[in-house]
């Protein structure tokens, strides 16, 4: 038994944030249940001979729906040129990237489809009872309210980890039968330029920032309902502006020279390379390859130790969006990207 | 605006501090000698939950010099649990120095810890035990970290305001856990307010809804030949005596803010509303308070707070001034609206942090802060309140600090017998 004493609860606490990192046990059930998420994704795989279209996916035995929206396969050039005046040392060298095909979330998730997520038995749960999405682990209840009035329908969700995130699209993969994971860095940029090799996907000029983008010029202090700017010309919405997303890889400098679905693998627990900034930024923070460390003070109302693995309750401008790549990996790489394993922090 | 950065705080002691580890350091590499001088302030820590960690990782941070050196608890697995996560921290694993021998177990366990030879205690067990933990650190002349809340009767209080003025007379500090003073985000608009961005203040509302915290388990769980005394303390949340209820407890945070507001001075009387509607598995919390609170000049504040899910939660302040609102919690950061149009900006630092940095900077200069009234006149806030929604009746400032009513027992014995009070019920509960 947990016992209770000493804890004297400040603002900021959850249920059972738990201390320990994964035992041998849990780590085979979750390999376990990988296997069987993918064995239902099998049943159904993309069609690799076919050209990818955009589609809609209704989540199982809800009405909640979002978009799909094809990225081709491609090569491009990532991080800033030495023609953008506000590039950051950290966007450079640029450098030339190919990455493979995939579709990706039209939208920033909303916070209609990731409580299903945070609160079990919302989704249709208990009259579709269902073993392998039960197994996968899910947010310990929010104390407080997390979407600190900026609005919940159609508004999208907000201060997760990035573990949350993982676990979110290992939830939804399991749901819907498709496999779903973040994006990696290089994927991102890929499809928020959407083909622009200019500081935006729009051009250069960011006078025209507002009419694409909610960023501080124009927030009025807070995120908006996704999708109601114009799109990118791959029509993806809002990957700059609203909420920053969060992305799999290590946030680490660049290396010279060209890459091929480049992947950095974390090895610890900040800084992971999250994009596109926020209602709560300028309008440089939006470029198309501006970058930003993930970091231990996004947890800094969090007053216990451990701390929370599943909320930056201090990043109330951080979100994400999933992508479904068009060739279905093995089920050793879907276990690495849905468990980075560095979800615990002592600092 | 003041320069809150910890790591100019702490050049700035160990400036003052670096005259005596240069006279001793001759001939030594810097920083062995000053592991080997004298002056690490050797720090105890009661309650190793959750927030007792947290706050000895902080302390442990906030001062190069100071060291772990004793831990008190009732149960040995949160003791473990507690130094292994603070050992996992490359920064401060090195400083974690308490041997099995300087871990203490049960209900004595403080007195045996403030008797260890340590500087400064951390006191972050169920704010029942405070008054008591409190008044026998201020005998032995420790200094302290004191989290909120810091009683959960009136008895309690008027203990910790006469032990917070003998801290003061012997010159220990003594740092309360009302984290948001300690804010540099919330001070920015505090000092707004104060300079007349809304115009005169009329009325504060503050809001803590949330989900429930702790739920008590039920009596079925409760391990054969435990004593009442340690299933209530195992289960401290869901007992008056032990946690003071929800509004001494969580909401107290947001009474704390009404004080600030109202320049720590009390209010002439309140009258209030609560009950639970959700049964529980025992215990006797309320699961909902709503709190009006008159002051001197005709200023209202209102305070409301509920424990119950799958309701409308927030948690947010709204400072409605004759010329426009300042409000808290909704979104990211401080607004204003009104006469003056404004939101914070500048970089906000860790509050819980800064309570620790502001500690030891104060120790290690012989300079004191004592925040022992403003703490326990905030927590007599929320006491008065749940009073009021206990009987029923509008209850006045005096009524309310000169309360005969003692719920933390005395003589606790861990092996003891203790009734539950019945939970309270308007009009039936007398006040006492």
């Amino acid at each position: 038994m947990r016992v209770a004493i000493g804890v004297a609860l400040a603002v900021w606490t959850c249920l059972g944030a738990g201390a320990q990192t994964a035992s041998a046990p849990e780590t085979a059930n979750e390999r376990a249940n990988v296997s069987r998420i993918r064995d239902r994704i099998n049943r159904h795989p993309p069609r690799a001979d076919r050209k990818l279209r955009p589609y809609n996916v209704t989540i199982p035995n809800t009405t909640i729906s979002y978009s799909m929206v094809p990225v081709p396969s491609g090569e491009f050039t990532m991080g800033a040129g030495e023609n953008d005046p506000t590039r950051s040392k950290d966007e450079q060298p640029r450098h030339k990237v190919r990455v493979d095909a995939f579709w990706m979330q039209a939208h920033e998730v909303t916070w209609d489809e990731y409580l299903l997520f945070m609160f079990a038995n919302q989704g249709g749960e208990i009259s579709h009872k269902d073993e392998v999405v039960d197994a996968v682990s899910r947010p310990t209840l929010p104390y407080v309210e997390m979407s600190f009035g900026m609005g919940l329908n159609g508004f999208p969700a907000i201060s997760m980890t990035q573990h949350a995130a993982n676990k979110y699209a290992e939830w939804l993969s399991a749901r819907t039968g498709e496999f779903y994971r973040l994006p990696t860095e290089a994927e991102w940029e890929y499809a928020c330029r959407a083909g622009a090799a200019t500081q935006y996907s729009f051009g250069a000029d960011s006078s025209k920032l507002g009419d694409y983008a909610w960023y501080s010029g124009n927030s009025q202090g807070k995120y908006h309902e996704v999708a109601t700017k114009t799109p990118n010309a791959w029509g993806l919405y809002d990957m700059q502006g609203n909420v920053m997303e969060w992305t799999l890889d290590q946030y680490a400098p660049y290396e010279t020279g060209a890459r091929v679905n480049p992947w950095i693998k974390a090895t610890k627990p900040y800084p992971h390379a999250v994009r596109g900034g926020s209602w709560n930024d300028p309008a440089n923070m939006l470029r198309c390859s501006a970058r930003v460390p993930s970091d231990p003070s996004w947890k800094q109302q969090d007053p216990q130790l451990p701390k929370s693995i599943w909320y930056h309750t201090d990043a109330q401008w951080l979100g994400f969006r999933l992508v479904r790549p068009a060739k279905v990996p093995s089920a050793e790489e879907m276990y690495r990207y849905w468990n980075s394993g560095l979800e615990h922090e002592y600092q | 605006m003041n320069d809150f950065s910890r790591d100019s705080e702490r050049r700035k002691f160990l400036k003052d501090a670096g005259a005596l580890g240069a006279a001793i350091a001759t001939g030594f590499p810097a920083i062995i000698s000053a592991q080997t001088v004298t002056n690490a302030i050797k720090v105890g820590l009661v309650g190793c939950g959750g927030r007792g960690t947290g706050a000895a990782s902080q302390a442990l941070q906030a001062d190069d010099y100071t060291e772990l050196t004793a831990v008190a608890d009732i149960d040995q697995s949160q003791v473990d649990q507690c130094l292994e996560l603070l050992k996992r921290n490359p920064k401060i694993a090195a400083r974690v120095k308490t041997e099995p021998t300087r871990q203490f177990l049960g209900l004595d366990a403080y007195q045996k810890l403030i008797e260890s030879g340590i500087d400064v205690v951390l006191l972050a067990t169920p704010p029942g035990f405070r008054p008591l933990h409190l008044a026998a650190c201020v005998a032995a002349n420790k200094h302290i970290f004191c989290e909120k809340p810091i009683s959960t009767d009136a008895p309690g209080v008027r203990s910790v305001l006469e032990t917070a003025g003998k801290a003061k007379t012997k010159n220990l500090s003594l740092v309360s856990g009302f984290c948001w003073r300690y804010s540099n985000m919330i001070q920015e608009a505090f000092q707004q307010v104060g300079d007349g961005a809304i115009g005169k203040l009329v009325a504060y509302y503050a809001t803590y809804y949330t989900n429930p915290v702790k739920p008590m388990p039920p009596d079925s769980t409760r391990p054969a030949g435990m004593s009442d005394v340690e299933w209530q303390i195992r289960n401290w949340y869901n007992f008056v005596w032990l946690c003071g209820d929800s509004i001494v407890e969580q909401a107290i945070h947001s009474a704390d803010k009404i004080a600030w507001a109202m320049h720590d001075q009390p209010p002439v009387s309140c009258v209030g509303v609560g009950g639970r509607v959700i049964p529980s598995e025992g215990g006797n919390i309320y699961d909902h308070f709503e709190i009006n609170y008159i002051y001197p000049n005709g200023m209202r504040a209102f305070l409301a707070n509920r424990q119950i899910t799958g309701c409308y939660n927030e948690t947010s302040d709204y400072m409605l001034g004759a010329e426009g609102t300042c409000t808290l919690g909704r979104g990211p950061v401080p607004r204003i609206e009104g006469k003056t149009n404004w939101n914070f900006t500048g970089q906000r630092y860790d509050m819980f942090q800064r309570e620790h940095d502001v500690l030891f900077a104060a120790v290690r200069k012989n300079q004191p802060v004592n925040d022992g009234t403003r703490m326990a006149t905030s927590t007599m806030l929320g006491i008065m309140g749940r009073m009021a929604a206990y009987t029923g009746q509008q209850i006045t400032w005096e009524q309310a600090l000169n309360s005969q009513e003692k719920l933390f027992p005395d003589n606790l014995d861990w092996g003891g017998k203790l009734e539950m009070r019945p939970r309270a019920q308007p009009g039936v509960t007398k006040f006492a």
